[in-house]
């Protein structure tokens, strides 16, 4: 199994459409490398701007430029982009609908040692309440490529999340990257598994391993977590048992909490969430901290089998 | 335009913030009071920008940094045109887009802005933009003195001189108050111009109401190539209205039916003087 940092699906989206798209600008606040946007900054050094370590101003900047007709995708980790700049994302960008791309690289988890401070777990609650945001969550490289690509070519602010660590290819998602749309991967009727970003492996394996038990599972990937699938889900709910989310994220106003609210309200059933459990992160490797706090696919078989005995 | 005619906008846009925020019932008076002068300026004398060309790439850009003077910057642009005047009659209502801060649903407003610290940071974007795409238009930002102390300013600053932002203009309406006390005395600001110079800027002081001296200032710019601007005007809260000069409880404040009726005395008296000038 291949291995491959998401950013640098981020970067490589960048690359390619840098040519096609001379309005395309990269805005840093002082972590190219871990951006991997330095690979842009050497292709494109007029296209580049390092603000130094300020995420409030680099945001209201990349408004700035998106006045004038510039599609910034402004890049720092997702920890700044939303929660240091978040008054930047909502009052610069997201009220007035600003054509800006936030590119949030160590979201989640699997930011693993650099500890809680930077690990982006209320990310996506932030900007879920945000009108006027997209919010895309790609589960692996190619997809982080294709749905930067797909950023640049959509009008509007648009929320791309990364992780920080190399994370397995999953060909069962490539192509067809779709803004808003979900990936149907298994068309099961006992049981609905939604994940988002790079839970997509985890919730492959615990689908896997209960066909394997004769379970007939509905896996969905849901890289678009806003506007999310509404058809897709409310199908899972209605034809399914019941739904487990999993997300590299809190359980509190992310992706199973998008899922748990559309079905509260038109097709109830029941909803487990895996997520962080209102905590913080701690140190360790990406690895042990999923295993820790739950991110692994015997968790989701766990809430599955619970829903099934329901 | 002639200096008596220009003085007279002041004055007429004076009553017209006045009566607006009277009808609204609400509305920063003192600040919109102390920055009218400088908007005058600004759009009858030097910036290129009007309703016939507000989509034109190469018009000059103004961006409010102190949306909450929203009142000032409505009704000149009503008096250029950008929308009948007679809108500003649903000011702060139901479904009206004349809100209590600047939002671009509003023919002439670059941006939308009233979260403090913001303006200056996309005035430097856009700044940017211009520089690369090789434009002569000049961005015209203003900023309160009180919302200096949002850290975001200093890290816009910061970056426009990184960047040798020279055709980036802020200009402070310092009038010295905020909305809680004297700003010298809540989060001290001074000394500003060092600050600024220091931080890489060229920095011009001028008396924030004496029109000609504005229009000087402005038409100036870049003061040093490379650097942007800082424009330091010295104004007076409350400005034109005896009993709200340098008065905080004006800071937003509506008057009474007794008090309107004193300010329009006072602004009428001083048209006549003009008048007789």
């Amino acid at each position: 199994m291949e291995f491959k940092h998401t950013r640098q699906g981020y970067v490589d989206g960048l690359l390619e459409l840098a040519e096609e798209y001379p309005e395309l600008l990269v805005l840093d606040a002082d972590v190219a490398k871990a951006t991997k946007t330095v690979d842009f900054e050497a292709a494109y050094p007029k296209r580049f701007f390092n603000c130094g370590v300020q995420e409030q101003n680099m945001l209201s900047v990349a408004a700035g430029l998106a006045l004038e007709g510039y599609i910034p995708f402004a890049s720092t980790f997702g920890v700044f982009a939303t929660c240091r700049a978040g008054d930047q994302l909502r009052n610069s960008i997201a009220y007035p609908k600003l054509n800006v791309k936030v590119g949030a690289t160590h979201c989640g988890i699997t930011t693993g040692g650099d500890g809680a401070s930077h690990q982006a777990n209320e990310d996506i609650a932030i900007v879920r309440s945000l009108p006027n945001m997209t919010i895309l969550v790609p589960g692996d490289y190619e997809e982080a490529k294709q749905a930067t690509i797909a950023a640049a070519k959509f009008v509007g602010p648009v929320y791309l999340r990364f992780g920080r660590d190399k994370y397995p290819l999953i060909p069962e998602i490539h192509g067809g990257f779709t803004i808003g749309k979900a990936k149907v991967l298994k068309q099961g009727n006992d049981i609905s598994i939604i994940t988002t970003g790079i839970m997509v492996d985890e919730g492959l394996k615990a689908a896997n391993s209960l066909e394997s038990e004769g379970v007939s599972v509905r896996l969905i990937h849901m890289p678009t977590v806003k506007p999310i699938d509404k058809e897709v889900v409310l199908n899972a709910a209605k034809e399914t048992k019941g739904i487990v989310t999993a997300e590299e994220h809190s359980i509190i106003g992310g992706l199973g909490e998008a899922v748990a609210g559309i079905v509260a309200e038109e097709a109830p059933c029941m909803v487990h969430r895996i997520g962080m459990q209102d905590v913080f992160g701690e140190s360790g490797q990406a690895g042990e901290l999923m295993d820790k706090f739950g991110f692994r696919a015997k968790n989701i078989i766990e809430k599955a089998r619970k829903i099934m005995r329901n | 335009m002639n200096s008596l005619a220009i003085q007279k906008k002041s004055v007429e846009y004076r009553k017209k913030i006045l009566t607006y925020i009277k009808k609204a019932n609400a509305g920063h008076t003192g600040g919109s009071l102390s920055c009218i002068d400088i908007l005058n300026v600004l759009y009858n004398e030097v910036m290129n920008v009007s309703p016939d060309n507000f989509h034109h790439p190469d018009r000059d850009r103004y961006i409010q940094s102190k949306g909450h003077s929203v009142e000032a910057l409505f009704v000149v642009l009503a008096d250029q045109g950008f929308f009948p005047e007679s809108d500003l009659e649903t000011l702060c209502q139901y479904q009206s887009h004349y809100v209590g801060h600047p939002t671009r649903k509003v023919n002439g407003v670059e941006q939308n802005t009233g979260a403090l610290g913001h303006g200056l940071s996309i005035s430097a974007g856009v700044a940017l933009a211009g520089k690369m795409d090789k434009k002569d238009y000049k961005v015209f930002t203003l900023l309160g003195d009180g919302e200096l102390a949002e850290g975001s300013n200093w890290e816009a600053a910061m970056i426009a001189a990184q960047y040798k932002l020279d055709n980036l203009i802020a200009i402070v309406d310092r009038n010295t108050l905020q909305i809680t006390d004297r700003t010298r005395h809540v989060c001290n600001t001074e000394p500003l111009a060092e600050k600024f110079k220091a931080f890489g800027w060229a920095v011009k002081e001028v008396d924030g109401h004496h029109l000609e001296e504005l229009k000087e200032t402005f038409l100036s710019t870049p003061y040093e190539k490379g650097k942007p601007n800082l424009v330091i005007a010295n104004t007076t809260k409350g400005k034109g209205i005896s009993f709200m000069e340098d008065v905080l409880k004006w800071h937003h404040g509506v008057p009474s039916d007794e008090e309107f009726e004193k300010c329009m005395e006072e602004l009428e008296k001083l048209t006549k003087t003009l008048e007789i000038v």
